[in-house]
């Protein structure tokens, strides 16, 4: 596969247009994505490209909007929809949770909703309570959703052609801080399987699992562990569910210490279910230390830069109880 | 296998006027009747579970609005929506077995009563939230529209689905892209409780059309003609791609709200007052009026509906029961 250098947003983008070439019954739609480009330029030129019925703009209209394409995919169109922020999924709930997530098996699998919902997610850009929220723990609660979270632009398009080709409902929760980064992505159409788990890197102290934006924060504070001589595993959990734990059992029963890094506030977060899966699971044997985790306070995402930083974790941050896990035990 | 005969719905003229037309009505009221009956006798001897909801003196508008619709149609429909499942050709003894918690229901028993799709008919759900299937209708003429096709979809929806935010969105949304969807509006006075002059200032349900730039009538919902020329209109105009409309059909069920309604909030003289409008009798006293069918024919079909909904009990209950096995392998679909 031929590579080049392009941005999560382009990534994403170039993943949309892929699947709407190959494939007439997707199309898009969301608030400002037409003309606008949308709120984060995701969208861009696609409007251009492929006209207004398949790039549509919507009112502001969030339940409407995933009505819509929960009953579009009920008849045969595979639709992507853009909540601006994925704080207003709380607009749109009754769709997503009632009515997507659970009409395949509710009606004994007559008919299913292959429906796409993208969402930008998180903290970091000053945009305070309402526009900065973490809330894959709300969505993976959910029997019949399926969560991915990409944490970089090649996951970013292999985990949205995987959720366009899916047959069932899929949330693709980006990060807001990330669409301007750069990475390495195949040109071509390619899948990231939805499940697995991606061992970003190998070290033996212990193993940093993470997720989203978390995930290049860990690589930066492994690369100042390793300065103190301290080798780290990360692991990127990036499909939140359907989880499968074989990975992370591995590299937690090689290395003996886990410190799971997320975003969202930690009472009843996600890194919840994977202390729980480890505890429960082969690997607890091999523990030398309490399972850590490490998460953003448990409040609403304030404003002032100060404030917004200290409420999530940072890479200092995660060097620390990094350090202190391997140092103390 | 026991389904209506499909409904006819006459080009011009109404539904009395045709014998073929009021037979295949009258054979569809009779039974949503029957079967709504039933399945209340067997709640009442213990032999169902769970809940249900019966619209019970509603049975005109689910036949009048289905039958003017085709076979390849949608709609989506309500938690009292044994009657729009019946009307648009649903096989009555899977609804029984999906009522009675067996692996041969519709839903293979996950849904039950609240929940009954069929997919084969262009019966894309029942639901268990007010107002759920009004976005999800939209959605469904969005892909028709796109998908360059001339099916129509009828929402179907009580007064009380008006209040919410769903209901308005979806008709916006509907307005603007000039869907092809008709939203039947089956006005019963109360949603649970709470009637109709206690949760909106408008007069009649129709006129919250005007809102969204579309068309919005009332009609007498326990006359199946009236319903079926209204609906006739706004799905010939939604085919044509001049975009929805809202009907109000103005109705009244019988029975509580669901199987806790003790009926505090409605008097026994409001009751009778619209038992006396039986859309049943109503129709039957018009079709002998108008010498379209016999006393006769009314005899030998009330005779056989009743035939058919005592062999759906029968086969019914005779079949396994949902299986447990496969709860966890039902979730999602299996990804190809």
């Amino acid at each position: 596969m031929t590579s080049r250098i392009i941005t999560y947003a382009e990534a994403i983008r170039e993943a949309i247009g892929q699947a709407m070439e190959s494939d007439p019954n997707v199309f898009m739609l969301g608030e400002d994505i037409g003309i606008y480009g949308g709120a984060f330029g995701v969208s861009g030129d696609l409007f251009h490209r492929f006209g207004p019925e398949r790039i549509r703009d919507t009112p502001i209209s969030e339940l409407g909007i995933v009505g819509a394409a929960v009953g579009a995919a009920l008849v045969g169109m595979k639709p992507i929809v853009e909540i601006q922020f994925s704080d207003f999924t709380a607009q749109a709930m009754d769709q997503i949770v009632n009515q997507a997530a659970k009409i395949h098996f509710m009606i004994g699998g007559q008919l299913s909703v292959p429906m796409v919902l993208r969402a930008p997610s998180g903290s970091g850009t000053g945009a305070a309570a309402q526009h900065s929220q973490s809330l894959e723990a709300w969505f993976a609660h959910i029997p019949g959703l399926k969560v991915v979270m990409p944490s970089n632009a090649r996951d970013a398009k292999g985990l949205l052609l995987a959720a366009i080709a899916d047959p069932n409902p899929v949330i693709v929760l980006e990060h807001k801080l990330l669409y301007k980064t750069s990475g390495e992505v195949p040109e071509e159409m390619y899948m990231t399987p939805i499940g697995v788990p991606d061992l970003v890197q190998e070290g033996t102290d212990l193993v940093i699992v993470a997720t989203g934006v978390m995930v290049s924060r860990s690589i930066e504070a492994a690369h100042q562990l390793k300065e103190h001589g301290i080798s780290a595993s990360i692991i990127d959990v990036r499909t939140l569910s359907p989880l499968d734990m074989t990975l992370i059992n591995q590299v937690v029963s090689a290395t003996g210490r886990v410190l799971l890094v997320q975003e969202a506030p930690k009472h009843v977060g996600y890194m919840a279910e994977i202390a729980a899966r480890i505890a429960e699971g082969p690997s607890w044997k091999q523990l030398k230390a309490p399972i850590k985790r490490l998460c953003g306070l448990e409040i609403p995402i304030p404003y002032a830069p100060q404030l917004e930083q200290a409420a999530v974790p940072q890479v200092a941050d995660i060097v620390k109880h990094a350090t202190q896990l391997v140092k103390e035990n | 296998m026991s389904s209506i005969t499909p409904l006819i719905g006459p080009e011009s003229g109404l539904i009395s006027d045709s014998k073929p037309a009021a037979l295949a009505a009258l054979e569809s009221l009779l039974s949503i009747r029957s079967f709504e009956e039933a399945v209340d006798a067997l709640f009442a001897r213990g032999l169902m579970h769970g809940t249900m909801h019966l619209s019970i003196g509603q049975e005109a508008s689910a036949t009048g609005v289905c039958a003017a619709l085709t076979s390849t149609d949608y709609i989506t429909s309500t938690h009292r929506g044994h009657g729009h499942c019946i009307a648009k050709g649903a096989d009555i003894t899977r609804m029984m077995a999906e009522l009675l918690a067996k692996q041969t229901g519709y839903c293979r028993g996950r849904g039950g009563s609240m929940h009954i799709a069929d997919a084969a008919t262009g019966n894309l759900g029942a639901n268990g939230i007010v107002a759920g299937g009004i976005p999800i209708a939209a959605g469904a003429a969005l892909a028709q529209k796109m998908q360059g096709k001339k099916e129509v979809i009828v929402s179907f929806f009580g007064d009380g689905a008006t209040n919410e935010g769903a209901f308005h969105e979806a008709l916006n949304l509907s307005a603007i892209w000039d869907l092809p969807v008709v939203f039947v509006c089956e006005d019963n006075k109360y949603g649970m409780s709470n009637s109709t002059e206690k949760s909106m200032r408008v007069e009649k349900i129709s006129e919250r059309a005007a809102a969204y730039g579309i068309e919005g009538v009332t009609v007498d919902g326990n006359d199946v003609d009236a319903v079926f020329a209204a609906t006739r209109t706004a799905v010939a105009k939604a085919r044509t791609g001049g975009g929805p409309t809202l009907v109000e059909a103005e109705t009244y069920r019988w029975k509580g709200h669901s199987k806790s309604d003790k009926n505090l909030y409605r008097s026994k003289e409001e009751i009778d007052e619209w038992k006396a409008k039986d859309p049943i009798e109503r129709f039957q006293n018009l079709c002998l009026t108008k010498n379209i069918i016999t006393q006769a024919e009314i005899d030998e079909l009330t005779a056989r509906v009743r035939e058919v909904t005592r062999g759906a009990i029968k086969d019914a209950m005779a079949a396994p029961d949902s299986n447990p096995d496969e709860l966890l392998s039902g979730v999602f679909k299996a990804v190809s």
